[in-house]
């Protein structure tokens, strides 16, 4: 077997644990939701998302190496080793907020998934092929609600431009440019995230203004999830998923 | 999940009053009846027997959504993603029944925020077996071997039940439980496989889902408060001590295979009756439990209310946007 490039078990681990960090969150809603169609919903697109974070976790594993299945990956890492998103970790709060974050996210993942169709990596362009389905779902999904709750009535606007006046300013991270990405770039396993921007920011944008919602400017503000400096919200989240795996080390289920 | 049977043996079914509003339609629909066919919402039925179908069917929807509050509770921690994703697909079929079963209860002319409300302010009941607290990973295997086996035996003779719409949605829900149930049963077979520890949360969860369980099939036949008339109307087929014996005789073979004991010194083979003995059941509890004294209840109840509340702004937000949707339409017109 050849060296792995770390870039590109850094890119699949990024793509992994912004699935399984949204997945789990999204699943927290389970019998909670306002109403049983979306309890459903809500529920089938956490599945999407565990489901894309096996399928990566298992393939960079596999590139690592080392022996790590998907579980030791998803249960048995240290906040700095996780490589998601910011956006991603962040709580529910309200239907609104969870609706804003599912269409901020799915729209950048649809377009991640468009240009990984032509991954180097025929695993990664297979995996692209399923889940952009997917993705595709959760943005149109999330796009309706957005533009529901947007223009709604005034208490719906209000929490949904508060939700997005919260999220926005994680979006840039989306974005951001490091050498790890570049270098992934270069190989051919997959774009540049700073490359999708514009792309980007042409779908969500026409939406927003549909829901009647004002875009944020941006601000100086940066978060680093995706380089491993998370929120003070991640180290909860992995507390209680990680709970059966570090109580009982080496069991199988 | 299931309802709370509700049944009588079939001896007494014949000295069941019918019910009789109006003696032309009446003598077409126990015709019908009696020949095993089906009613459908359309037809005619009499006020009371729809007044059943409606109790009975929005009881069985309530204990679906309720049923996904225990299960829900370990989804965040589930021990490995491939256990997550089929605990979450679990618990998202369940809400899928809730609606079909919201669904067959509306062909009856009532609305689900009718139904809802019922539940919310306490009228209605729901299958009481989800006031128990699931404590261990391995309620989740128990749940779906004991509480979902229990929910099939019962939910089997109702895909025969008279009324069309409700026998339709039990075929797909008794299909998916049984689905539920092997998964359950294999959740427990690699637990008994692995350590001290694991193989000590199964038997823990198997002596206190036991119990439990073979409750959910309803008082002894002779106490059976309701219904010579559910059976004359072939909402019920099997009485609960039947489908008792059934379930448990079932049950203690799969104990065996598992490696798990029941929690009832009298259990044993009766080579004469050709079934099971078990020891007396603990009718306080269950009717304690059924009657919402418990806090159990308290936080079930609590958690569907405060789901619902929380959601109210999401729902107005919904019918305002298509009002305000439809009124451009109509001027754009």
């Amino acid at each position: 077997m050849t060296t792995p490039n770390p870039a590109h078990i850094e890119y699949l681990t990024r793509l992994g644990d912004n699935a399984l960090i949204l997945g789990q969150r999204m699943s927290e809603w389970c019998g909670h939701a306002p109403v049983l169609e979306e309890d459903m919903a809500l529920a089938n697109m956490s599945l999407d998302l565990i489901g894309q974070a096996r399928m990566l976790l298992a393939h960079a594993g596999q590139l690592e190496g080392k022996g790590r299945d998907e579980d030791q990956l998803a249960f048995l890492r240290t906040e700095m080793h996780y490589r998601n998103l910011t956006l991603c970790e962040l709580p529910n709060a309200d239907f609104g907020r969870t609706m804003v974050r599912n269409f901020l996210f799915a729209n950048f993942q649809v377009l991640l998934w468009e240009r990984l169709l032509a991954s180097s990596d025929s695993e990664l362009a297979a995996i692209a092929a399923k889940s952009i389905k997917e993705a595709r779902y959760h943005a149109q999904h999330a796009g309706d609600w957005v533009v529901r709750l947007g223009d709604g009535t005034a208490e719906s606007h209000e929490r949904t431009q508060a939700a997005l006046d919260y999220l926005w300013p994680y979006t840039a991270e989306f974005f951001a440019a490091n050498p790890s990405d570049e270098a992934a770039a270069a190989a051919g396993f997959g774009p540049a995230w700073s490359e999708l921007e514009a792309a980007w920011e042409s779908v969500v944008v026409p939406v927003l203004t549909e829901a009647t919602l004002t875009v944020p400017a941006r601000t100086p503000f940066k978060s680093f999830g995706k380089f491993g400096r998370h929120s003070e919200h991640l180290g909860h989240l992995l507390s209680e998923m990680q709970y059966m795996q570090r109580t009982y080390p080496g069991a199988q289920w | 999940m299931y309802t709370q049977a509700l049944d009588i043996p079939q001896q007494n079914v014949d000295k069941a009053p019918r019910a009789v509003e109006n003696p032309a339609y009446q003598a077409e629909f126990d015709a019908k009846i009696d020949a095993g066919g089906y009613i459908e919402a359309k037809d005619w039925m009499p006020e009371a027997y729809r007044k059943t179908l409606v109790r009975q069917i929005s009881q069985h929807a309530h204990s679906e959504i309720v049923g996904m509050l225990p299960e829900g509770n370990w989804i965040t921690r589930a021990p490995t993603l491939k256990r997550k994703a089929i605990l979450l697909a679990k618990v998202q079929d369940e809400g899928g029944h809730g609606l079909y079963l919201y669904a067959a209860a509306e062909t009856l002319g009532v609305s689900r925020d009718e139904l809802l409300d019922a539940l919310h302010t306490g009228k209605a009941k729901y299958s009481s077996i989800f006031n128990y607290p699931t404590l261990t990973w391995a309620d989740i295997g128990v749940i779906g071997w004991l509480v979902d086996g229990a929910a099939i035996m019962n939910q089997i003779p109702l895909c025969k039940c008279s009324y069309g719409p409700y026998a339709r949605a039990m075929v797909r829900i008794c299909k998916e439980e049984s689905f539920h149930q092997r998964q359950g049963y294999d959740l427990l077979l690699a637990m008994m496989k692995g350590t001290d520890e694991q193989r000590e949360m199964v038997q823990d969860a198997v002596n206190r889902w036991w119990w439990p369980s073979i409750m959910m099939f309803g008082p002894h036949d002779k106490d059976s408060p309701n219904s010579a008339q559910s059976s004359r109307w072939g909402i019920k087929r099997i009485s609960n001590d039947d489908l008792r014996q059934k379930f448990i005789d079932a049950t203690v073979e799969q104990a065996k295979v598992l490696g798990v004991t029941m929690p009832d010194p009298e259990l044993k083979w009766n080579a004469e009756r050709g079934h099971h003995d078990y020891g007396a059941i603990d009718w306080d509890e269950f009717w304690n439990v059924v009657n919402g004294h418990g806090q159990g209840n308290v936080d079930r109840l609590a958690a569907r209310v405060k789901a619902w509340e929380d959601g109210a702004w999401v729902r107005e937000a919904a019918l305002e946007h298509e009002r305000k949707r439809a009124a451009r339409e109509h001027r754009a017109a």
